[in-house]
């Protein structure tokens, strides 16, 4: 412990290589927008460095938090959560239209956010409440579904399909982790085959199923959804192995790329950084993700083992879907990329499960994890 | 959950833990190895596509429309040629309200309802950023005026090029045609983009469209780099076009316009051909639309008065009018006896006409005994019956065709009509009836079922004029064709000298000899029965105008060495001699004497009322105020006086 020599030993237990590579990661995002808006830190570059530097101690300071409050805080803070949902939901239903956003005085709060990791959180705390020996029974499952099926099936009403995934997909996660039997998510996965045409049919908005459909056949809508999927591999695939220069690519610059400091931010940076950049800025995610895992691995109980991967695996959601999305390979959902895409919320969130975890990673360890 | 319930300790749960966490680590690496492979599959295995993709959206290529080749004549004058033409055109997709901008530009270009509701009409057809021209051929002032207001009128685009110029006007409308835009059925068709393309103008009819290929060239192309919703960002480069070539023709522009001014108010047509090589020299036909105006595309009453005019200013009569060729076709029933043997000194007795079992053809007079050269001189009808039943209706129709007569020439024009030289097989192919000798004697005299166009009488002027099978040329570098006939020179000598009698005798066009020195012209005036006449009248002054005979001449000079060939026909002028002879006269004078020519016809326009120009453009305001209060017509005076057009 060299360091600890120079620094405090608070600073010195900093995990600084995931803060290198969340800085690297959130630097890159910030280059990128200075170039989306033609070379200029207005109006996007400086506010989310600036956000990004808050978040970031937001981060830091949740790390100090102990592993122990969040079991604590976990099913509390879901419940405030799912009643704040409610309220939006009602809120839209008054106002007729769809409702994101709670506006408490000059602060828009965004329920939606803080669901993907509390959902993590709140059904972690489930399992690590159940007795080992119930885990295989019937009672092991329908819970978990409720505490799922409640905030998704709000968000699927805003309407918010994305969101409504990632927040499926994180309490899905940690149920799979929690040792549920596999069979039922070879189950589930058949099941959902079977479920997904009709619910393309019969339970997505017109627009979302045209997303799908569209995604399935480009071409054939080249000026209406499909025109965000030409336009995003065009930028992608013109750019090449090296890219077309910084400041240079034509796609972004002349605005053929719709949202391309937004949900296609990775078009408009492998534009101009090609395929070197692109596959980086993947290495770099698969990293963080990596890190995360890990501290799940290394994690002293069950609760922080859980939670660790579910909100590793938050991440891993946000940054897979947004990906095939802007590659084709998965319809328009609207996932940003988080801390590169210009917006607070997916910044926000992102950084508040590295917070999790670095607490986590705290507890588990007297050394640095790097 | 079925089977027996294992029990779950919590060691087993953290092994159990960590094998699934390991199991979902490499299932998100598996999903980042997918990432990444489909990323390198993008940027490096389809680049090339998707460069391509980026590029084409980058760069928005606009067509220069080539600049067309020029129309010259023999002598290099231009016949159709460019000028400098500012337009004004609109861009649909870059309209934010066009009602507003249509209202501004109708200011500034006073455009007239008429032009508006076309501009509407098209802007509702158009699709995205096929530009809809508002107007053309616009002068530096007007189009200056639009430019400087250019940032206040999105969509609109103002544009400099090139529009087809004729400096003769109407004078060769019918020989070179004009051009006009491309129609969608012509796009459609090709897939050209040059076809939308703002400004370009293909060939419409005559030259122009025979010789497209020639004229056209190839277009230049402006690259500029636009945002996505059309806006420029900065010019790429520009490659220039590569004019059309320049088409000589075997035409005198001098000679053609003084032919389409001679004409006058006449319907009629002159067409003259050098003897030496088959060249054209003109082919008027008048009346004629002015193609300067066609090229902008005309009005709905422009279109009006000449679709309604009788005297049929959208034909090409050179070409397509075809007419009984009258007397002026005895040539060849004198060269179908010459050739079948018969002596030209014998004689037949004229006493008024012929009589054919119980039907008496009649002849102009009585004539008294008359040979060839005679029956030539004084158009003696009852002589040609005779020679015609004496060789027969194969002989005489193998005579017509040896000097052109219905047939087809190699010549670069959309639509030509070919007319008919009848013989028995024909009869029984077309009627399905027998060639009976009545039949013979109207063929023989240039009546019944043969018809000719202005071109094919001037054709077989020129053959008997050089004694040569001539092609017509109108391409100068069109080869020459010219065998010797089939007749020998000396005999061909004698219908010659028949038809110098005719002007320079005692012949029916006396009075249209040639005011020269030294020059003589042979001719044969010809009137062409338009349709019977009961009672016996003829097509004269008494009876309405359509229903008047056509008036024919053919004629050469000089006599001794014949230099040009012409034929004149005067559609309804009653008589050869009176209509069409002294037209031949002055065109032919033309050549000889262009000073003495054109005095004469300062003259004759006078009375007239000025040149082509002053007078279609009275016409045109006639017609124009006429439309605007139609006069109550009555309808029995409508139908019985002759239309304007001859007595004025």
């Amino acid at each position: 412990m060299r360091l600890g020599e120079l620094v405090p030993a608070p600073v010195a237990r900093l995990p600084w290589g995931v803060l290198l590579l969340l800085t690297a990661i959130g630097g890159f995002g910030t280059v990128v927008l200075f170039s989306a808006a033609g070379g200029s830190v207005t109006p996007w570059a400086s506010s989310q460095a600036l956000r990004f530097c808050i978040f970031m101690g937001m981060a830091i300071t949740l790390s100090w938090v102990p592993a122990r409050i969040w079991a604590a805080i976990a099913l509390p803070g879901y419940a405030i959560t799912l009643a704040a949902l409610f309220g939006v939901e009602m809120l839209g239903a008054v106002r007729g239209g769809s409702q994101r956003w709670l506006e408490l005085g000059p602060i828009r709060i965004q329920p939606s956010e803080f669901m993907k990791p509390f959902i993590v959180l709140a059904v972690a705390k489930f399992y690590d409440m159940l007795p080992p020996n119930e885990t295989r029974k019937f009672g092991a499952i329908w819970p978990a579904a409720i505490l799922i099926g409640l905030p998704a099936g709000l968000v699927m009403l805003q309407p918010d399909l994305g969101t409504a995934l990632m927040i499926t997909g994180g309490g899905v996660v940690v149920m799979f982790l929690a040792g549920i039997p596999l069979r039922l998510f070879i189950g589930g996965a058949l099941g959902l085959a079977l479920f997904i045409p009709l619910a393309v049919n019969y339970l997505l908005h017109d627009y979302q199923r045209n997303r799908v459909l569209i995604f399935l056949n480009p071409e054939n809508d080249p000026l209406g959804t499909g025109y965000h999927i030409s336009q995003s591999k065009i930028a992608i695939g013109s750019g090449g192995l090296f890219g077309k220069g910084f400041g240079n690519g034509s796609q972004v610059h002349l605005d053929y790329l719709p949202e391309g400091h937004t949900d296609f931010v990775f078009a408009t940076m492998a534009e101009e950084w090609g395929m070197v950049g692109g596959l980086l800025l993947i290495l770099a995610f698969m990293l963080l993700i990596r890190w995360g895992m890990n501290v799940a691995h290394r994690a002293p109980d069950r609760f922080s083992r859980l939670a660790a991967a579910g909100l590793a695996t938050t991440i891993f959601y946000y940054v897979a879907i947004n990906l095939m999305m802007v590659m084709g390979l998965a319809p328009v959902v609207g996932i940003p990329l988080p801390l590169v895409s210009f917006g607070g919320s997916a910044q926000m969130t992102t950084l508040i499960c590295v917070g999790i975890l670095m607490s986590i990673n705290r507890a588990s360890t007297r050394q640095p994890s790097w | 959950m079925s089977g027996p319930i294992k029990i779950v300790t919590e060691a087993a749960q953290s092994f159990s833990f960590s094998r699934r966490a390991t199991m979902l680590g490499f299932m998100q690496a598996g999903v980042g190895v997918l990432l990444a492979s489909r990323m390198a599959w993008i940027a490096v295995a389809e680049n090339e596509r998707y460069e391509l993709l980026a590029e084409s959206n980058r760069v928005n290529l606009t067509l220069l429309p080539p600049r067309r080749g020029w129309i010259v004549d023999r002598a290099g004058t231009p016949i159709a040629n460019n000028r400098t033409d500012f337009r004004i055109d609109l861009i649909p997709e870059r309209l934010t309200d066009a009602e507003a901008t249509l209202g501004k530009l109708s200011q500034l270009l006073a455009l007239d309802a008429e032009a508006l509701d076309r501009i509407r009409r098209d802007l509702q057809n158009a699709r995205g950023f096929t530009p809809v021209p508002v107007a053309e051929n616009l002068d530096w002032d007007r189009y200056a005026s639009v430019v400087v207001r250019q940032p206040e009128l999105p969509g609109v685009a103002p544009t400099q090029g090139y529009a087809r110029n004729y400096p003769s006007g109407a004078a060769v409308a019918h020989l070179v045609g004009y051009v006009g835009g491309a129609t969608s059925d012509q796009y459609k068709e090709t897939k050209d983009p040059l076809f939308l393309t703002p400004g370009f103008k293909l060939g419409k009819d005559g030259l122009e469209k025979a010789l497209e290929s020639t004229l056209r060239g190839a277009p230049g192309a402006k690259r500029v780099e636009v945002t996505a919703r059309g806006r420029p960002v900065r010019d790429l480069e520009t490659r220039r076009d590569v004019p059309g070539k320049t088409v000589r023709l075997t035409i005198d522009a001098g000679l053609q316009e003084y032919a389409a001014r001679r004409l006058g108010n006449e319907s009629g047509t002159v067409v003259v051909i050098d003897t030496l090589d088959g060249s054209i020299l003109t082919m008027a036909s008048m009346p004629a639309y002015d193609p300067n105006s066609f090229s902008d595309g005309i009005s709905q009453i422009e279109w009006g008065m000449m679709s309604s005019d009788d005297h049929l200013p959208l034909t090409n009569k050179a070409l397509q009018g075809l007419y009984p060729p009258g007397s002026t076709f005895k040539p060849a029933t004198a060269l179908a006896a010459l050739r079948s043997g018969i002596d030209p000194d014998r004689t037949v007795y004229c006493g008024g006409g012929y009589q054919l079992g119980n039907r008496f053809f009649r002849c102009l007079g009585r004539h008294g005994s008359v040979n060839l050269h005679r029956a030539i001189a004084r158009s003696c009808n009852t002589y040609f019956y005779t020679m015609g039943r004496e060789v027969g209706m194969d002989a005489v129709a193998a005579a017509a065709r040896e000097l052109g007569l219905g047939a087809e020439y190699p010549l670069p024009f959309p639509s030509q009509r070919y007319g008919t030289i009848p013989d028995p097989a024909w009869k029984l192919r077309k009627y399905d009836q027998k060639w009976t000798p009545s039949d013979t004697l109207n063929a023989s005299i240039g009546q019944g079922y043969i018809l000719t166009s202005p071109l094919q009488l001037a054709v077989q002027t020129s053959r008997i004029a050089s004694g040569r099978r001539l092609m017509p040329r109108i391409l100068a570098d069109a080869p020459i064709v010219a065998p010797m006939l089939d007749v020998p020179p000396e005999r061909m000598g004698l219908i010659r000298s028949g038809m110098d009698e005719v002007v320079n005798g005692a012949g029916t066009a006396v009075r249209s000899r040639l005011q020269l020195d030294g020059i003589r012209m042979g001719g044969k005036t010809g009137t062409a029965q338009v349709r019977r006449i009961a009672g016996g009248a003829r097509g004269g002054m008494n009876v309405p105008w359509k229903y008047r005979d056509h008036g024919l001449f053919i004629g050469f000079a000089p006599v001794e060495q014949p230099r040009y060939a012409v034929s004149v026909v005067i559609e309804h002028g009653m008589s050869g001699s009176g209509a069409a002879a002294p037209v031949a006269r002055d065109v032919l004078t033309y050549l000889f004497d262009r000073q003495r020519a054109l005095d004469s016809l300062a003259v004759l326009e006078e009375n007239w009322g000025g040149d082509i120009r002053a007078r279609m453009a009275v016409k045109a305001d006639a017609y124009r105020a006429a439309r605007a209060n139609p006069a109550p017509v009555d309808p029995a005076t409508d139908t019985a006086t002759p239309p304007s057009g001859n007595t004025e």
